[in-house]
């Protein structure tokens, strides 16, 4: 469905992806699992065309959307869910929701506000509140039910689990689970906490200074001996899995 | 006279009349240095030269009364306001008659004059507001029981009285909004507006107007814009050329004058696209002056900083307001059969432009309903994210440079043809950054209050112009008052633009 070969991208003079090859099939999720500034979150942001890649194809359905225009490339079928959530805050929910669709057919315009309302119930009983008044796992949910609303082919989230309460992070990935399941979304998941990442997806990739260094299911990355010094049993990552794991 | 306002020594209780004391003491000691030169010396015009005049009698007046109202206050936030009424309400009595004679003639006045605080008139007055003031506050705190406001107040400082009064502000402009239109038709009929008052009026409509277009650059699309006034130069300019030169009426260059100042905004919209917050502000401010420079020095076209004379009345319908009509042709008073009244023409400029602020007033309220609306207020919001949702940035802030200049451009055709005259001289910067204030003390976004900031802005310094050089004074006051009470704005709040329409679909 996406295929990323040899993409590199610089910040001004800085190199930040050093010929990244990915590639995700459909109906895939598909997990990239890496340290700080490893250049996960930029790639997630490449592929959107923010910023551009310097070098390289990245083919979505058989098109190359590596010179588009962000705006052109979420029309495609692409939905992004950006690190930091960035809701509009002074904007209500129901408002955030029908901006998420603004390139998505006006009839279903209802039909999927539903949608979005019966996977995060919660979202229904704010919808008149404005953005910025949410609580952090609320604004996680309102910005996956954004993206949602465009109904994407291809879903990209940035770190879903960002500040969140152990609690709040296995029901984030559990809904992703099922957008993945029932509604025929591909996701494509930058994550930190590679446990639970791992854990939920189906392959995943290891990235780090800017290349992809491992790949595999996220069972075989589970048990590899590097991943689990690298990434499952540093402090954070420890800590996180003890408190929240098996909620 | 403002002895009354000493509350008597009476009721110490729990309450520290020690502290109060020390408290209004160093309140006098504060008045009585900033006094004794600014008001203590007053450097007058004698033959032969300047001489300083001393007048220790004022700044005694100035320390006893600085003295008095903390000590006021103290025993307000005391929660004792029983005294404070009585003192400062016996001190209005007092002060408020021998105003008023001081303000006549005669022998009474002058009595009167040496009775008051202060020698100035000015400072008189507003030592009598600063007394209703209190004496209001105590009254009130008086009736409707001190503990429970001194408790509030303690409990839950500003932010919940500044939520409660936008609030109370909501609820009421659902009720104001019908009352004020009525009062914008009806105005004109009022028995105090005359020539003067409907000139003032047409001048707080038109900012009113421009406020509205404004408001739709920088309060939905978020773009600060410092050059607005140079869309309003280009709408009045392309009037008043195709009228001198051409011999085109009003109503025909209107849309055009609209279209051209759009297409200004649009031009301006592509270098900037990329630009944001300061940036921005810094490059439409350049663009305004170069509007301005340009039309300083391109004499052959814009007769340069002569400007443009006899631009051509707006007609009623082709009818003219003029007492008498050239040979064949009617004016508006023998078509309809009435009496020539030179006042008809102003009402019909009043009309002209309470109708075209409605209509800049109703678009925005639509448009924000539309996707290219909604468009700007998300890019407002958060600019990478609206790109990431599939909204083209560039398109969507090109319209609202557009549509926002398309607005300043009919408000600039209507300045034209209502002062016949124009000249680079009014398309100065200082203008732009009004139309700003009032958007921005309005409460960004907000329509209603851009009506209320541009009352104050623009009416106020009219009405008051009797107040000469203090004039500015006072505008500088309002902005620092309203900024400092209401950092948001006048009206700082939000309408949202959707709710659910099918009530079943998609409530539970």
């Amino acid at each position: 469905m996406l295929e990323a070969t040899g993409v590199e991208t610089f910040y001004g003079n800085i190199q930040a992806l050093r010929g990244v090859d990915v590639s995700i099939r459909r109906g895939e999720i598909v997990a990239l699992i890496g340290a700080n500034g490893a250049g996960k979150s930029t790639l997630l942001m490449t592929i959107c065309g923010n910023p551009r890649a310097a070098s390289g194809r990245i083919v979505f359905e058989s098109r190359d959307i590596a010179s588009l225009p962000t705006h052109e490339i979420a029309r495609l079928g692409i939905a992004q869910v950006p690190e930091g959530r960035r809701i509009f805050p002074r904007m209500t929910v129901l408002e955030n929701l029908q901006m998420g669709a603004t390139v998505a057919e006006e009839a279903c315009y209802e039909e999927d506000v539903e949608r979005v309302f019966e996977l995060f119930p919660v979202l229904r009983e704010r919808q008149r509140q404005r953005g910025g008044t949410l609580s952090g796992g609320e604004q996680q949910m309102l910005a996956i039910a954004r993206a949602l609303m465009s109904r994407p082919r291809l879903l990209l989230l940035d770190e879903p689990s960002l500040g969140l309460a152990p609690r709040l992070v296995a029901r984030i990935f559990e809904t992703i689970g099922e957008i993945n399941e029932r509604q025929d979304v591909t996701i494509f998941l930058v994550e930190q906490n590679a446990h639970h990442a791992l854990r939920l997806a189906h392959r995943a990739y290891v990235m780090a200074n800017g290349a992809i260094l491992l790949t595999g299911t996220g069972r075989e990355l589970l048990d590899n001996d590097e991943v689990r010094a690298a990434y499952l049993e540093g402090g954070a990552g420890k800590t996180d899995v003890e408190r929240g794991g098996d909620v | 006279m403002t002895d009354a306002t000493a509350p008597p020594p009476s009721a110490p209780g729990p309450f520290h009349v020690r502290g109060a004391l020390k408290e209004a003491g160093l309140a006098a000691f504060v008045m009585l240095g900033l006094s004794l030169a600014l008001i203590g010396a007053r450097i007058d015009d004698v033959s032969g030269g300047l001489a300083v005049r001393w007048r220790p009698f004022d700044v005694l007046a100035a320390v006893v009364v600085a003295f008095l109202g903390r000590l006021g206050l103290a025993f307000l936030r005391a929660g004792r306001p029983a005294p404070v009424a009585l003192a400062s309400g016996l001190s209005c009595a007092a002060l408020a008659p021998l105003l008023a004679v001081s303000a006549t003639g005669g022998g009474a006045a002058d009595w009167a004059r040496t009775a008051l605080p202060f020698s100035g008139f000015a400072v008189n007055v507003l030592v009598l507001v600063v007394v209703v003031v209190l004496a209001l506050r105590a009254g009130l705190a008086w009736r409707f029981g001190a503990r429970a406001g001194a408790r509030a107040r303690a409990g839950a400082p500003g932010a919940e009285t500044m939520d409660r009064l936008a609030s109370v502000a909501r609820r009421a402009a659902v009720h104001a909004v019908p009352v004020l239109l009525l009062a914008a038709v009806l105005f004109p009929f009022l028995p105090f507006a005359d020539r003067r008052i409907l000139d003032i009026a047409i001048l707080v409509v038109t900012y009113v107007m421009l406020g509205w277009g404004l408001n739709i650059v920088v309060g939905l699309a978020g773009l600060l814009d410092l050059g607005y006034v140079a869309f309003y130069a280009v709408g009045a300019y392309a009037y008043a050329l195709l009228a001198t030169e051409m011999g085109l009426g009003f109503w025909l260059c209107l849309p055009f004058a609209g279209v051209m100042a759009a297409l200004a905004g649009v031009l301006l919209g592509f270098p900037v696209l990329r630009l944001r917050g300061d940036y921005l502000a810094i490059v439409t401010l350049g663009f305004g002056e170069m509007i301005r420079i340009v039309l300083l020095n391109w004499y052959e076209v814009t007769n340069g900083p002569d400007g443009i004379s006899g631009i051509p009345k707006p007609t009623f319908f082709g009818l003219p307001f003029v007492r008498s009509p050239p040979e064949g042709t009617e004016s508006f008073h023998t078509f309809f059969g009435l009496a020539y009244a030179p006042i008809d023409r102003i009402v019909f400029l009043y009309y002209v432009i309470l109708a075209m602020a409605l209509i800049t007033n109703q678009f925005t309220l639509r448009i924000r309903k539309l996707p290219v609306g909604r468009a700007w207020e998300a890019l407002r919001e958060d600019e990478t994210a609206s790109r990431s949702l599939g909204i083209n940035p560039r398109n969507t802030k090109l319209t609202a440079f557009g549509i926002g200049a398309m607005f300043a451009g009919f408000a600039g055709s209507f300045f034209a043809t209502r002062q016949g005259f124009i000249s680079p001289e009014s398309f100065v910067f200082i203008e732009s950054a009004v139309i700003l204030a009032i958007v921005v003390l309005g409460g960004m976004g907000s329509q209603v209050g851009v009506v209320l900031a541009a009352v104050l802005l623009i009416g106020l310094p009219e009405i008051f112009r009797d107040l000469q050089e203090f004039r500015m004074l006072a505008f500088g006051a309002t902005m620092v008052l309203i900024m400092t009470w209401r950092p948001r704005g006048l009206l700082a709040h939000r309408e949202p633009t959707i709710r659910l329409s099918g009530k079943g679909a998609v409530r539970r």
